[in-house]
């Protein structure tokens, strides 16, 4: 293999490393817009990636695909009922849907028989396509491409982007505009979550093709991370999402490669993905600016 | 005439009740109100898991049973649950001490690991017994801390969300003790673990056959010091005022980055601790395991301790008794009905999905009608 050969490998991993954190960040972005800080991302990709795989093992890869974004929408609804309606502490809520996922899906895997693993069979998972830019690649990664552009557009170009920041920047200005601050936050967050939840099921479904109680490993966070980075501007999710979706491949990549195996120990390698996260959020903090209302609920005087 | 002055003497009666008894009562149920809410999420948490029980065909009431059984039951059951709410009360009081200073510090899971490995290390030394748990007390306390410092620097710095970092030190955190046990502690005759914290540096056991050691009461003396350090210093008050209101902290000149910092340092110090206190009082093996067995979820379940326990020190001791007392019963339950633990997690996470709704007890309210009308007394 040449080094060319490398790269597109470590290329190839990547568009799938991205899909995952590009989707639940960009409706993170659609969320945090409005005003609503969900830390449950996590929570959703992990509950979403075992809904996604049950559904799949049922009814095939679209009721798989579906199941997972219908399992975004159900925790979506819950977190922004309470905290627009109940004006709950988004960060609570967003803890407490982690551990629930957590706790559920271990359960369920051990309820399965399998503790701690459950394959999706290969029949059911999404096929793959070949396409010009490449061989084996799964659609979803066209629709990830995709959406950021249709979400940027969405944003800063229609009435619906308009509202949106308008009850994330000033819910009070926003409310005496005939806006509806609360539903339009309630749909906002769901909409997010249920990306977050399609992003869940890919990983079960199409990428990894089987589930474990740390399927999530940290990319609901590193999607907010990516979030942070990109200042709510859709089309840097995008970048941001390659990033992080790079540097995961190039750890799974250097954990393989011979040469440098036998002098890097296997337990380092995994954590380069959190430490560039770590390193990427501390420079671009400082350039972004959040909406004014981020994380507070309206309360109408 | 007589019957008019026995109603108005009714009347003073009544006059006199509401303002010596009834008011009183109602103002000391009103000031309960954490407590309630607390109890009231607590029962809902258990109605989810309920729910789910019955869904998977399990027998909630049998299940309910054995978790009483194997928490409060027996004198056994009681002292597991104490053992197990030992590290909790110092996680939860990492949060606690974060969220009063306005910060959302979630990193005590990696700063427990941090703190274990360290005590664990120190038995790569031979030191006289007493000094030895001190010494290892301390090295879990520092190392916890050190470990907390970059979110805190990070935080005050640059201003990344504590949220992001502390959960990426946690995956960072995991991953090095990975490498550290099976490399650098590891049991020379038993690989699957680390060597064993010595005799000199082991807590002695409180209660005979039990795992419940002494190692509660550095849980209870660092319980006084919270209280006393953020209620009675000028620095405890500047954290909470600062997360109160941080506007009105910049106008009295408050700085950002000593409350931070102070709340940073001792929740790692803390955490750091409940690592160390939890393989240096856990028998038989006084070791962590590869895959770091009783260690994982230490610092999320702190969190929920927290906030059932209303982020103040002493609730914190009753949700942490609470919440080990779950993860004890857990285990009988998952022998007897054969529910499996992890259910206790869900149960967890409907508690604190519950408590962070504000207004719990008037949604609650709504239900019961107007029952509570004499309040206005």
């Amino acid at each position: 293999m040449t080094i060319l050969d490398h790269f597109f490998g470590i290329l190839f991993i990547s568009l799938h490393a991205m899909v995952p954190i590009t989707l639940a960040a960009t409706g993170e972005v659609l969320g945090e817009t409005a005003g609503l800080f969900n830390i449950g991302l996590e929570g959703i990709i992990l509950l979403s990636a075992l809904t996604g795989a049950l559904g799949a093992e049922a009814g095939g890869w679209v009721v798989g695909l579906l199941a997972g974004i219908g399992t975004g929408v159900a925790i979506g609804l819950l977190f922004g009922l309470i905290s627009t309606y109940w004006k709950g502490d988004q960060l609570i809520v967003g803890v407490g849907i982690n551990l629930l996922a957590i706790g559920f899906v271990a359960f369920q895997l051990i309820i399965l028989g399998a503790p701690g693993f459950h394959a999706v069979p290969r029949a059911a998972q999404v096929p793959n396509i070949n396409t010009p830019l490449g061989k084996d690649l799964s659609p979803l990664i066209f629709l990830t491409l995709a959406l950021p552009f249709f979400a940027y557009y969405l944003l800063s170009r229609t009435q619906v982007g308009l509202k949106l920041k308008a009850v994330g920047e000033h819910p009070a200005a926003a409310d005496v505009a005939g806006i509806r601050v609360n539903i339009t936050r309630l749909l906002a967050a769901t909409g997010g979550a249920s990306l977050a939840g399609l992003g869940g099921a890919f990983i079960s479904v199409d990428w990894i093709g089987s589930v474990t109680k740390e399927i999530s490993a940290g990319r609901g966070f590193i999607a907010l991370a990516t979030v942070v980075f990109s200042g709510l501007n859709p089309l840097l999710v995008l970048l941001g999402g390659f990033i992080f979706g790079f540097f995961e491949s190039l750890a799974t990549w250097i954990s393989t490669f011979p040469g440098i195996k036998a002098v890097v120990r296997w337990e380092i390698v995994p954590m380069t993905p959190y430490i560039v996260t770590l390193l990427v959020v501390a420079g671009a903090i400082g350039r972004v600016r959040f909406p004014a209302a981020l994380g507070r609920p309206y309360i109408r005087e | 005439m007589k019957g008019l002055a026995f109603i108005a003497r009714l009347r003073r009666l009544k006059a006199w009740l509401f303002a010596r008894l009834i008011g009183p009562a109602a103002r000391a149920i009103a000031r309960l109100r954490p407590l309630w809410e607390s109890l009231l999420a607590g029962l809902i948490g258990l109605a989810v898991g309920a729910i789910i029980m019955l869904i998977y065909h399990f027998n909630p009431i049998q299940a309910y049973f054995a978790l009483f059984r194997g928490s409060f039951g027996t004198v056994y059951s009681l002292s597991e649950a104490l053992a197990n709410a030992t590290p909790l009360i110092l996680t939860g009081l990492t949060f606690a001490i974060g969220l009063r200073g306005g910060l959302f510090n979630i990193g005590a899971e990696g700063q427990v690991y941090i703190g274990a490995l360290a005590a664990i290390a120190l038995s790569l030394f031979k030191l006289p017994a007493g000094l030895h748990l001190i010494v290892t007390l301390l090295a879990g306390m520092l190392a916890g801390a050190l470990w907390s410092l970059p979110a805190a620097i990070l935080k005050i710095a640059r201003g990344v969300h504590e949220v992001i970092s502390t959960i990426m030190f946690n995956w960072i955190a995991h991953f090095l003790s990975f490498y550290l046990i099976a490399n650098i502690l590891v049991d020379p005759r038993r690989a699957e673990k680390t060597i064993s914290i010595l005799p000199t540096a082991r807590f002695p056991v409180l209660m005979p056959r039990t795992s419940l050691s002494y190692g509660i009461l550095v849980s209870i003396f660092f319980v006084g010091l919270v209280l006393f350090l953020l209620w009675y210093t000028t620095i405890g008050f500047e954290v909470r005022a600062m997360g109160f209101n941080p506007a009105a902290c910049r106008y009295a000149g408050i700085k950002r980055w000593r409350t931070a910092l102070f709340a940073f340092v001792m929740g790692g110090f803390t955490a750091g601790l409940a690592g160390a206190v939890d393989v240096m009082g856990r028998p038989p093996s006084y070791a962590i395991f590869s895959g770091l067995g009783g260690l994982v979820n230490l610092g999320f379940n702190g969190l929920g301790v927290a906030m059932i326990g209303r982020n103040h020190p002493v609730g914190i001791v009753l949700a942490a008794i609470f919440f080990g007392g779950l993860m004890a019963g857990g285990r009988l339950m998952q022998i007897s009905p054969g529910v499996p633990l992890e259910l206790i997690r869900v149960v967890e996470g409907a508690i604190i999905i519950t408590l962070a709704v504000p207004e719990l007890i008037r949604i609650f309210r709504l239900f019961r009608g107007k029952l509570l009308i004499w309040r206005r007394a």
